[in-house]
């Protein structure tokens, strides 16, 4: 088959909160080895689709599919980097031992990640630059440095399909950089990489895929020809307010 | 010693680290209150229990109350989900009544049920030594002892078998849920084991300071500590203290057992709060006390970086621009001389090369975040330390 080969299919998708739609017979296909953004205004189901994707949020319809299979067959070739506000890091653990946490899913239940894994993990710091931190504490950690974690406990997953939420949000420069750095490192090795994204300026650089997203799916494609002015106001003009009260 | 003290102390002793362990989670998942609803909840299984099997010693109990423990977080979870009203009313409205129907149904069966309403809020550990465990004639010590012990033993297996998927549920669900780790699945097991904790100790200690043998440990702990096995063993290690040296104290003052073990890990627990290295109080008001100065002491040296005049390093017209009192002057002055960043030369001070250096670095550092350039500055300055 000469077709293009899907990493994500999002197939009819529709997610409510309580009764009112917060995403809407969502289409989407995401083909393999692509640096994709998903933008949109606030409230438009960014988070929510990449919840649905992922079995953290039911659906009403539709469905999902990763690389032709559902989900839940599908768990090991997923890493998932949830927003860092989603988790109190006050909690009494350090920074290797939350990297580590990104082999929990390949070693399923009661198992315990040993020196493979450990390895696996400061491998993964030394890419994320924080392999001098491994041993902090993690409330001691700046926005970035936060960040980078998270990363690093996604790549310790080792998985094809990279998903995460926000990862610029409340991050300075430096890291920025060595984040989108090393999402580029990634789609290199024909990974697939989805990142919710907020800075509409940067999307040119940093990605080579975008998708607008308000409840509906707007528009989708390479990022030379969907991102246009076209689908910039139909994501976030005047029409936006309309869209959302319905 | 006698043998029945030696009993009390062991059964005080199982039942603190039992709660202990439970403890650690519910804290750290922020549901010490659900432990208090629990506690009172349970109450209404072991009653229907009571009457299903007319034995106070029977397993079933400890099923039923179990049961009603876990329907009490669903009953609290679904009037919450519901959105009429907000999670600690829910918790408000659902406990005291099946607490509530549990007394009524002691009360109307006071005279055939060995259940008083003291002994259900208070325990009676005094009392535990005589309700013994016999297999044909050979004595096998306190019932409570046993019941207790076997509670400990599973929950311990259960500890170390799903520690990591107690740890990375707690810590963040979201990822434990994408990873096929079902947070509900931990979220209810949690719930079960805390109840069928609860019902363990509920008999030694009664319904209302089971809540404190299970949350204060880990409270102390949690500030003692930022590594979750430490903090699992310092809470099991106050619970056991409370637990021998509550029942010296009760023997001293000729009070309530349960009551003193309370009372000591309550002690215990202030002294942690305003004495932790770290985290306490005392520490947190000589930290934003240091805090302020360093504040103080960079607004001090961006100003002799920034004006070189040597009229605007005089002194006096420091004195005037900054207007602080004398004795913060001083010490700033003296912070800054102790760590070679100024040098006075009467009347104009002067940065260092150190100073200047100082400088460059903290304000590349607040303004562009970059932490590594920092690391060796964080060791004199709580300022960089985040």
């Amino acid at each position: 088959m000469a077709e293009t080969k899907y990493a994500i299919r999002v197939h009819d998708l529709t997610v409510a909160y309580d009764y009112k739609p917060v995403l809407w017979d969502v289409h989407l296909e995401v083909p393999e080895g692509v640096l994709m953004a998903i933008v949109g205004p606030n409230g438009a189901g960014k988070s929510t689709l990449i919840k649905a994707m992922l079995g953290i949020k039911k659906s009403i319809a539709g469905t999902v599919e990763i690389f032709g299979q559902p989900y839940k067959k599908m768990r090991k070739e997923v890493a998932y980097v949830p927003q860092k506000g989603t988790v109190d890091w006050d909690f009494p653990t350090t920074v290797i031992d939350v990297v580590l946490m990104g082999t929990y899913g390949n070693l399923g239940w009661i198992k315990r990640p040993g020196k493979n894994e450990r390895k696996a993990a400061l491998e993964a710091l030394e890419k994320v630059g924080m392999l001098p931190f491994k041993n902090r504490q993690i409330s001691q950690l700046s926005g970035g440095q936060q960040q980078r974690v998270f990363l690093a406990r996604a790549l310790v997953q080792d998985a094809s399909i990279y998903i995460m939420d926000e990862p610029f949000q409340g991050v300075d420069a430096t890291t920025e950089v060595a984040i989108i750095n090393i999402l580029k490192e990634l789609r290199k090795q024909n990974k697939t990489v989805v990142v919710v994204h907020h800075d509409l300026q940067t999307v040119p650089e940093y990605f080579d895929w975008v998708t607008f997203l308000n409840v509906k799916k707007i528009d989708t494609g390479p990022v030379k020809e969907a991102f246009n002015d076209e689908n910039l106001a139909k994501t976030y003009g005047i029409n936006y307010k309309v869209t959302v009260n319905q | 010693m006698t043998l029945p003290q030696i009993e009390i102390q062991l059964i005080a002793a199982l039942v603190a680290i039992t709660c202990a362990i439970p403890g650690v989670f519910l804290v750290l998942r922020k549901m010490s209150l659900i432990s208090d609803a629990i506690s009172h909840s349970i109450l209404l299984g072991i009653v229907l229990g009571f009457f299903i099997t007319q034995d106070l010693s029977s397993p079933l109990l400890i099923a039923m109350a179990a049961i009603a423990g876990v329907i009490t977080v669903i009953l609290v979870e679904a009037i919450q989900n519901t959105k009429l009203v907000k999670e600690d009313t829910a918790i408000g409205l659902v406990f005291p009544a099946m607490f509530s129907i549990g007394i009524i149904l002691i009360s109307q069966n006071a005279n055939d049920v060995h259940l008083d309403v003291d002994a259900v809020l208070l325990g009676e550990l005094a009392f535990a030594p005589f309700n013994r465990w016999y297999i044909g004639d050979m004595d096998m010590g306190p019932k409570a002892l046993w019941v207790v012990g076997s509670i400990l033993v599973v929950l311990v297996t259960l500890l170390i078998l799903f520690f990591k998927e107690l740890k990375i549920s707690t810590f963040d669900p979201g990822l434990s849920a994408a990873l096929g780790i079902s947070p509900i699945l931990m979220h209810y097991g949690l719930m079960t084991v805390s109840s069928v904790t609860i019902v363990g100790a509920f008999d030694a200690v009664g319904a209302i300071l089971v809540v404190a043998l299970m949350i204060v440990p880990a409270a102390g702990a949690y500030l003692l500590t930022t590594n979750l096995k430490k903090m699992l063993l310092l809470a099991i290690f106050f619970g056991l203290f409370s637990a021998i040296s509550g029942y010296w104290a009760a023997n001293l003052l000729n009070a309530s057992i349960s009551g003193s073990m309370a009372t000591v890990l309550g002690i215990v627990f202030l002294l942690i709060y305003l004495f932790a290295p770290s985290k306490g109080l005392i520490a947190n008001v000589y930290r934003d006390k240091r805090q302020k100065n360093e504040v103080m002491l960079l607004t001090f040296l961006l100003h002799l970086h920034q004006h070189s005049d040597k009229e605007e390093r005089s002194v006096q017209h420091l004195n005037y621009h900054f207007s602080w009192s004398q004795k913060q002057a001083k010490k700033i002055l003296k912070l800054a001389v102790d760590n070679g960043l100024i040098y006075v030369e009467n009347p104009y001070v002067n940065l260092t090369e150190k100073g200047e250096k100082f400088n460059v670095e903290a304000i590349n550092y607040i303004l562009s975040n970059q932490t590594e350039k920092v690391e060796r500055m964080k060791q004199d300055f709580l300022l960089f330390r985040g």
